[in-house]
């Protein structure tokens, strides 16, 4: 969920929005922030399953550290999407059983 | 192979002790160069949107955001160079550092990310702290967050990672953190503590209080629900005087948020691998590089500032950070020792300052402790 309205902060800026591709689903992203958090904003909060036991897993630090995050972003697989910018047509893929993050 | 010196002093960390660092050795004449991690320079201040206590000089009654933009326009104005998106991932005891650029506006392609070497006359470790997390029973499930990450997202991204929030910790950061949380427009439950007392300013604690927060000392979080697209409940349960659960307290409540705020402790990778010699303080939180009253560590090139040398509030750390960069511009000869031990001592004096009273009584200690080679 985005917020719209804030007391100290106003109201936000939305000019800059652009397309992002999740698992090929056109999701809304700013221009500029964590993929991760256009796809919270989204409603998506599990970004990838853990190889063996298949447990969910979500964004944990947002600072590039736990590397809870990592999805394949563009063909590249294990990107932390917590601190890599969204970018107009990215395509942002959840890692599944088998792959090699 | 020899690298070039790319500066007099190298500044690992851009945040509110670094700038200041880089500030005073950019002001004595020091060729200074900021290595930061993030994309914008301020460290945590850019997530502060809450005014500050303190004194003029630490920027009270003013956001931490805007101080952040004010002391990085202040260190280029001294000369300092900042780079941003520059991670320093590794260093040897010679003191080079190996610096990654563009991890972040690459992290999607690394072919375009940029390893360096670089070398400076001084290194100021300003590296900041690391969040403590907890282990409990579907801590990983996604929804359960660390109070930094929450922070970093509700107040930079302003994206609300959940609704109805369970806070772990009534410490600064939880007090902080919730009233933010409601600022924009979430629904705290409740905040949880295992001490039987809260650890935050009085002046945060009835601020949440007042919202109609419930604060729950000697309480903790047992196990977080859920299923794969992530959390929806917690069980709470209460603490004996042991800190052991008590049997039959426990209550299950309907959250899809777990913010952990579960206090800090200094980052010490980089001193610890320069060689510098580490001292436990809990005072403190946890291990950091001993280093004496001027922030200089058992190594005489590394100075360390901020909450890389122990974890107290980012006003501390402008000062801590001034002082750093004070020392190591009088250590290059650029500051005589007149002048740098005048502005020392009222650098000092306003770190006394921000130390008294009870709160302060135990960082004081701890600090002294350290600073006169006492083992603790």
């Amino acid at each position: 969920m985005r917020i719209n309205q804030h007391p100290v902060l106003g109201r936000a800026d939305y000019s800059k929005m652009i397309t992002v591709y999740l698992d090929d689903r056109p999701i809304p992203a700013v221009r500029g922030e964590p993929v991760a958090a256009a796809l919270y904003a989204a409603g998506r909060r599990t970004l990838r399953f853990t190889r063996n036991r298949r447990e969910p897993r979500g964004m944990f630090c947002a600072v590039g550290r736990c590397t809870d995050c990592i999805m394949e972003i563009d063909g590249t697989p294990g990107v932390r999407t917590c601190v890599t910018p969204a970018s107009p047509g990215m395509k942002i893929r959840t890692p599944r059983r088998g792959d090699s993050t | 192979m020899t690298i070039p010196e790319c500066a007099d002093v190298a500044v690992v960390g851009g945040g509110p002790a670094g700038l200041t660092a880089a500030i005073e050795s950019g002001r004595a004449g020091c060729r200074t160069v900021v290595l930061d991690a993030g994309i914008t320079p301020g460290g945590q201040l850019t997530k502060q949107i809450h005014k500050f206590f303190g004194s003029r000089t630490q920027g009270a009654g003013r956001r931490g955001l805007d101080i952040a933009a004010d002391l990085a326009e202040e260190a280029e104005a001294n000369g300092a160079v900042i780079r941003t998106d520059s991670t320093v991932q590794a260093a040897d005891q010679s003191g080079r550092l190996e610096v990654l650029n563009g991890a972040r506006s690459h992290g999607g392609s690394p072919e375009k990310m940029q390893l360096e070497h670089i070398r400076a006359k001084r290194v100021v470790l300003a590296t900041g702290a690391e969040e403590n997390a907890i282990a409990f029973s579907g801590w990983t499930r996604p929804g359960v967050m660390g109070a930094g990450a929450v922070q970093t997202m509700v107040n930079i991204h302003r994206v609300l990672p959940g609704r109805k929030v369970l806070m772990v910790g009534a410490g600064n950061v939880g007090l902080i953190v919730t009233y933010q949380l409601l600022q924009a427009g979430a629904n705290v439950r409740c905040v949880v503590e295992a001490a039987c007392d809260i650890g935050g300013y009085g002046v945060h604690a009835a601020k949440v209080r007042r919202s109609g927060v419930p604060i729950l000392t000697s309480h903790t979080v047992q196990e977080a629900h859920g299923d794969s697209r992530g959390v929806r409940a917690a069980t709470l349960v209460q603490l004996d005087e042991k800190w052991e659960p008590v049997p039959g307290t426990e209550k299950t409540i309907d959250v899809d948020l777990i913010c952990i705020a579960a206090g800090l402790r200094p980052n010490i990778q980089l001193s610890s691998i320069m060689g510098c010699r580490l001292v436990h303080s809990t005072d403190l939180g946890g291990w950091l590089p001993v280093h004496d009253c001027s922030l200089m560590t058992t190594r005489s090139s590394v100075y360390v500032a901020g909450d890389a040398s122990g974890v107290e509030e980012a006003t501390a750390a402008m000062e801590e950070g001034r002082l750093a960069g004070v020392s190591a511009a009088e250590s290059l000869g650029r500051l005589n020792e007149v002048r740098a031990s005048g502005r020392r001592r009222r650098i000092q004096k306003r770190l006394a300052q921000l130390r008294g009273g009870p709160l302060g009584e135990s960082i004081r200690g701890a600090k002294h402790q350290i600073q006169r080679g006492q083992s603790i």
